[in-house]
């Protein structure tokens, strides 16, 4: 279905990260944001602040940013598309109810405006390290579909993305910015409503009495519900049957979780969303993702103009399911996959893990506070070569 | 019931009469309607149910005025009144 | 109690017992019947807090597809799952939020926050104080045992100074909460406490409760035998319900201040604030239509009315 034009800012804006993921946010039909003020996602909040009262959407700040992302939950199981920003710290808070939201199978939306960590860290600078926090973060087996932009126009499409996904699959969806897409000013070109695709809640067409919350179709994701229809349902975070109620035993919980997370990951194909360059003949590949992936366009330029022929560039924006196949794939053909990231380790660990041996794998680590050097990811490449 | 005088209304006014159901394997033998019952309608019974607790029994199921204290404060959902009909009522005294 | 032969019981006329393992209880179509027996011990007053709740739902002559039930973690966060209407079990503590949530994205909702002492003032409290300040339509029942009962009988905030717990063995030194004075600092529109004794007061005070804008809050204190009894010598549950029978004492209007619990103290109960103060909806249409005029949507007020 279209968007509603009523949230639609059709236009061309010159808009930074954090105001265009709001922007995309309410187009995708949005009309619930729970949040805590942190730096450097702050700004999305006070656009949806002011935004809201003017589409009929509701913006509350909370007292932290557990409630926030509980509130999002409630919310999303009163009928209503919702969301919450933060940035490194909150979205340690928020761990234990994403993985609620994911037990529950509600679908929101969560974005990370990431920030130099551990801890308190650098606020206002620049970090990509909580990316295996994303996947790993809350306890227990369960599986999210993260996604990552690397412009503030890909802030107002990717959130729409988000949006989608998480009605789709009925999943929380972590949208992982960073603090410099987040603070960059660009241009967002905004189309018309009807040229946005949203997708809408997939409500059950079951009668009261019949309808299970936990049911799934033929894709492994049930149909969703509302409070105050009548359908007098029950949901648990404890491990449940399809009714709904807890059922503490091995046998539900192989039955429940498996397809939580056999949900994901069986439909991991139509979920891998990427940006290849060059893969034929390439012998080295620069996998990136994030604002990382626009320095190392131009580490592969100074590469090229060096001499250095056939390096290819995988861009990554689906982060989480992991693109397994495509890595796979490439590792059977090529040298060397070359992983800047502003990080010590961590999206390369699953790189590594996916090439399997069948090629080597050369981080470009950086604690984060400021993007690469262009030339550090030239001098990897050069590395590489060797 | 005595009373220093007869009130205006006593043959208006009917004192209900109630008939108690007791689900018996439902009851875990707490005893608060036993206690709290105004009319002394019930006691535990010297029976287990299968669960090893000792539910209630009426001693005296003529005093029931169906004022439901035992249905509204039985934690288990084990006990509830049934008003009985005139015929009953009768058939009674 | 006289010995009993047991044909006494089997005869229908004479005994008046049914023996009966059906479900017409008046309430089965209130419960979710496939799941009960429910899992709180025997004289645990949790199940009396649920009749008395499903009792004032029916009073309140609220529709039963508005009322949504949320709870938490713990034996009194379990009430959720044993009762028949769109119901929430959320994690330790974030009933509250969840709640705000629901009521917020959809406002004809009727939501009641049913959970537990330790679940919605000590990893709870800062959810609790904040949607009592904001003064959201929402209900808050706190069933008060005293203690965290479902982990085994560690020390609870409202654990009364030197009884003993499994985290406190020697006695508590700590001060514990005195939560109708808590709610009511906070700004809550109706603040009231019964012991689950009470049955009728409780159940007007819930029927009141849910017809009340704002933030309503009813601490309703409830017998723990497996730990808060045992552990203190004080009996079984039954032995505490007579407490409570001996020992309450109705002070409607009593200044919330004076109304702490001690150990083994006289409780004081009844209604301690009522009063009418705009709900959060209420002034955050207001405030906005006032500042924003006609480019002003407002939230939920549109033909569903807030109950």
């Amino acid at each position: 279905m279209k968007a509603d034009p009523v949230g639609v800012l059709t236009g061309m804006h010159y808009l930074d990260g954090d105001k265009a993921c709001a922007e995309g946010g309410i187009a995708a039909g949005c009309r619930f944001f729970a949040g805590y003020p942190i730096t450097p996602s702050t700004e999305v909040a006070e656009r949806v602040a002011e935004r809201f009262p003017l589409v009929g959407g509701m913006f509350i700040q909370m007292e932290d940013e557990l409630a926030s992302i509980t509130a999002v939950l409630g919310a999303a199981w009163a009928g209503v598309k919702s969301m919450t920003v933060t940035s490194g710290p909150g979205f340690s808070l928020m761990m234990e109810n994403i993985g609620l939201g994911a037990m529950l199978e509600t679908p929101c939306v969560v974005v990370n405006v990431q920030r130099g960590g551990p801890s308190t860290g650098l606020p206002t600078l620049p970090g990509q390290a909580d990316m295996m926090q994303a996947k790993w973060g809350s306890h227990g087996d369960y599986e999210i579909i993260a996604l990552s932009p690397n412009s503030p126009q890909e802030c107002f499409d990717l959130t729409i993305t988000a949006f989608n996904f998480s009605e789709k699959y009925r999943v929380p969806v972590l949208f992982m910015m960073d603090e410099c897409v987040g603070h960059m000013t660009e241009k967002v070109i905004i189309p018309e409503a009807d040229k946005i695709e949203i997708t809408p809640r997939r409500f059950t067409s079951k009668k009261p009495g019949q309808y299970l919350p936990y049911e799934p179709n033929k894709d492994l994701v049930p149909d969703m519900v509302e409070a105050g229809n009548g359908y007098f349902f029950h949901i648990t975070g404890l491990t449940h049957d399809e009714r709904g109620y807890p059922d503490m035993s091995w046998q539900t919980q192989e039955k429940c979780v498996h397809r939580l997370v056999d949900k994901i990951r069986k439909n991991s194909d139509d979920i891998y969303l990427y940006e290849e360059e060059n893969f034929e003949k390439a012998e080295i590949v620069v996998i990136s993702y994030g604002i990382t992936s626009r320095v190392a366009l131009r580490g592969i330029q100074l590469a090229q103009a060096d001499g250095i022929k056939n390096i290819g560039h995988l861009r990554l924006i689906t982060v989480w399911p992991f693109p397994e196949k495509v890595i796979r794939k490439l590792a059977s053909k090529i040298k060397v996959f070359v992983v800047p990231e502003m990080n010590y380790g961590q999206m390369v660990l699953e790189v590594e893990r996916c090439a399997g041996g069948q090629c080597k794998t050369l981080l470009v680590p950086h604690g984060g506070g400021t993007v690469h050097k262009p030339e550090c990811i030239y001098e990897a490449i050069k590395e590489a070569i060797k | 019931m005595k009373y220093w005088r007869k009130p205006l209304d006593i043959d208006r006014v009917k004192i209900p009469k109630g008939e108690l159901h007791i689900l018996w394997e439902r009851c875990k033998g707490c005893g608060y309607c036993v206690e709290f019952c105004p009319k002394d309608v019930l006691e535990l019974s010297l029976e287990f149910n299968s669960k090893g607790y000792h539910p209630p029994i009426v001693k005296n199921g003529t005093t029931c005025v169906h004022c439901q204290l035992c249905e509204v404060l039985c934690p288990e959902f084990a006990i509830y009144c049934v008003l009985k009909n005139e015929k009953e009522q009768a058939h009674e005294s | 109690m006289k010995a009993e032969p047991s044909e006494k019981i089997q005869t229908k006329a004479k005994a008046q017992v049914v023996l009966e393992n059906n479900q017409l209880h008046p309430l089965s179509e209130w419960l979710r019947m496939e799941r009960i027996p429910h899992i709180w011990c025997s004289t645990c007053g949790i199940g009396t807090a649920v009749t008395c709740f499903i009792e004032a739902i029916k009073k309140s002559q609220i529709p039963r597809e508005d009322i949504v039930v949320v709870s938490g973690i713990g034996c009194s966060g379990r009430i959720a799952g044993y009762i028949k209407l769109d119901s929430f079990h959320t994690t330790h503590g974030r009933a509250v939020p969840f709640a705000v949530g629901l009521k917020l994205a959809k406002p004809k909702l009727k939501v009641v926050v049913f959970s537990g002492d330790g679940d919605l003032i000590s990893i709870g409290g800062n959810h609790f104080i904040h949607t009592a300040r904001r003064n959201l339509d929402i209900t808050v029942l706190c069933i008060n045992n005293f203690i965290y009962a479902m982990t085994g009988g560690q020390l609870a905030p409202t654990t009364p100074l030197t009884a003993v717990a499994t985290t406190a063995p020697y006695g508590s030194y700590e001060n514990p909460f005195n939560l109708p004075l808590l709610a009511a600092s906070c700004g809550a529109n109706y603040v009231a406490r019964w012991t689950v004794l009470h049955v009728r007061q409780l159940t007007n005070a819930i029927n009141e409760a849910l017809n009340k804008k704002g933030f309503s809050f009813i601490e309703i204190i409830c017998p723990c035998t497996t730990h808060y009894a045992r552990k203190n010598k004080l009996g079984t549950g039954l032995d505490l319900m007579k407490f409570y029978h001996d020992n309450s004492e109705i002070a409607h209007g009593a200044d919330v201040r004076d109304v702490d619990i001690q150990f083994q103290s006289k409780i004081k109960v009844g209604k301690f604030i009522d009063i009418e103060k705009p709900s959060y909806l209420d002034q955050y249409n207001q405030y906005l239509q006032q500042k924003l005029g006609k480019n002003f949507k407002p939230y939920g007020v549109t033909n569903e009315k807030e109950h």
